[in-house]
């Protein structure tokens, strides 16, 4: 292994952790704004947009993501009315293409997470917040979605690395993130290992320490779910 | 679009969906071989063997599917050629399938070893107990009275990384396997109309994805306990 060879490009490697990075976050991000809507509307059965919706988490779960991206990047490039439209701006662009198709999938995954946590959720909780007075708006978004986020905590952490870990399928589609910067490395240098090792260094790095910070908010806003034996036995007066 | 194309290319997506099948199959089935191992070792209680368990499940936690099936082909490549070089051995090119049956059963084995784990885990102890005191070995215990039971308990863990594996084996399309999304990749430039080859992979793996829940659904119906839900 020529470790060498990786300190001389570690800007190369620099600028890939940023690009993942950003596709990781950003397609996280718009897809809980997908995922909150979707997950309440299932959660409660809305009429019109739960078999929508049902389709939707159906298709991006089932099938590789690989594949949704290739649709996207390759597939909707066919089309004439694509190219000549206002979005060929952003379809053109790998980069563009990538945080759609991770955007769709992360918000699938997510939908589910939430319908899962809505459902959940002790119908008490609401019902308490009713009989204090408060209106179905309030109860919805001051009692019933912090405590479903809360529980969905551990669930959510998974797809983040899960996320991060999908994300790797940019340098498929010639983006230059951690995976493509150590690519680029091989093909640049004609070696087999370097590149990939130093991604998988990388990557595995960033998993422990996404894991590490959701095991910290999980302490925390998990607090109340947690039944420690250390801590009932500290709790029996000696 | 034409949808028509699709007709003339049945013949060449079904070759590669037989690739995909066989991929997947062959690689849960080293997977549970490499799960059945890293969960007798982790529960053995030994400290080297625990410590190996260990290492493998976090490296396959911590590393993306894609880069593990790059590493291991272009990696062992070169690192089969090096060898092969000292024993003066010609130019020796790796199975594009044998790796990816390797990687995903490499990657999902770890996966299984919780499941497996879990699984046991939760049969009570009583039971080993109980058949010790009857008299029955180790071996007899294990077989009759543990392994039946894991069965129960492990398959909607089993199910769940089974979903997961199917859609892994995608990836491996990138070493140049000519599997589905390999084959409709081809077709879909060489007509130039990728978007349909694409939808008809989605379909495929809908597909795959249907008959396999369908399939352990039925298997957890048949495993669970009589009176029980299947969990």
């Amino acid at each position: 292994m020529r470790v060498d060879l990786v300190l001389q490009n570690w800007e190369l490697f620099a600028g890939g952790v940023w690009v993942t990075a950003q596709l990781t976050f950003l397609s996280l991000f718009f897809g809980f704004c997908i995922a909150l809507p979707c997950g309440l509307a299932r959660a409660r059965r809305v009429g019109w947009a739960s078999p929508l919706i049902n389709g939707y988490v159906y298709l991006f779960r089932g099938t590789p993501l690989l594949v949704q991206t290739y649709l996207i990047y390759y597939g909707l490039s066919q089309f004439e009315f694509i190219r000549d439209s206002w979005a060929w701006i952003f379809l053109r662009e790998a980069w563009w293409c990538a945080l759609i198709a991770f955007t769709l999938n992360s918000g699938a995954y997510a939908t589910e997470i939430i319908r899962g946590a809505v459902e959940t959720t002790p119908k008490g909780e609401t019902e308490a917040a009713t009989a204090l007075g408060l209106a179905p708006r309030q109860v919805t978004w001051l009692v019933l979605i912090p405590s479903a986020l809360r529980r969905a905590l551990p669930q959510y952490g998974n797809e983040v690395v899960f996320m991060l870990h999908g994300s790797a399928v940019a340098s498929v589609i010639t983006i230059q993130d951690i995976l493509g910067a150590g690519r680029t490395l091989n093909a640049r240098y004609y070696v087999a290992y370097e590149g990939f090792i130093t991604a998988a260094l990388l990557y595995m790095a960033i998993t422990f320490t996404l894991v590490m910070i959701f095991r910290q908010l999980e302490k925390r806003y998990l607090r109340h779910l947690n039944i420690r034996p250390a801590k009932k036995s500290h709790a029996i007066p000696a | 679009m034409n949808m028509l194309i699709l007709i003339d290319y049945i013949p060449l997506l079904l070759r590669g969906a037989v690739v995909t099948i066989s991929l997947a199959l062959l690689g849960l089935l080293l997977a549970t071989v490499l799960g059945a191992l890293g969960a007798a070792g982790k529960l053995s209680g030994g400290r080297i063997a625990g410590a190996l368990v260990r290492l493998y499940t976090t490296i396959v936690r911590g590393v993306p599917d894609l880069v593990l099936i790059l590493l291991i082909y272009f990696g062992g490549q070169r690192l089969v050629n090096t060898v092969g070089d000292l024993f003066g051995a010609d130019y020796i090119e790796l199975s594009k399938f044998g790796a990816g049956v390797l990687s995903i059963g490499f990657i999902y084995g770890a996966y299984l070893t919780e499941t497996f784990r879990g699984a046991y885990m939760t049969i009570p102890r009583g039971q080993v107990e109980a058949a010790q005191s009857l008299g029955m070995g180790a071996l007899a215990t294990l077989w009759t009275v543990s392994i039946p039971q894991l069965v129960r308990f492990a398959l909607p863990g089993y199910a769940n990384v089974w979903q997961v594996l199917v859609k892994s084996t995608a990836v491996v399309s990138i070493i140049g396997l000519e599997d589905l999304v390999g084959l409709a990749n081809d077709a879909g430039k060489t007509v130039r109309e990728p978007f349909i080859f694409f939808s008809a992979v989605l379909v495929a793996y809908l597909f795959f994805t249907w008959v396999s829940q369908q399939i352990f659904n039925n298997l957890e119906r048949r495993y669970a306990l009589r009176g029980h839900d299947a969990g």
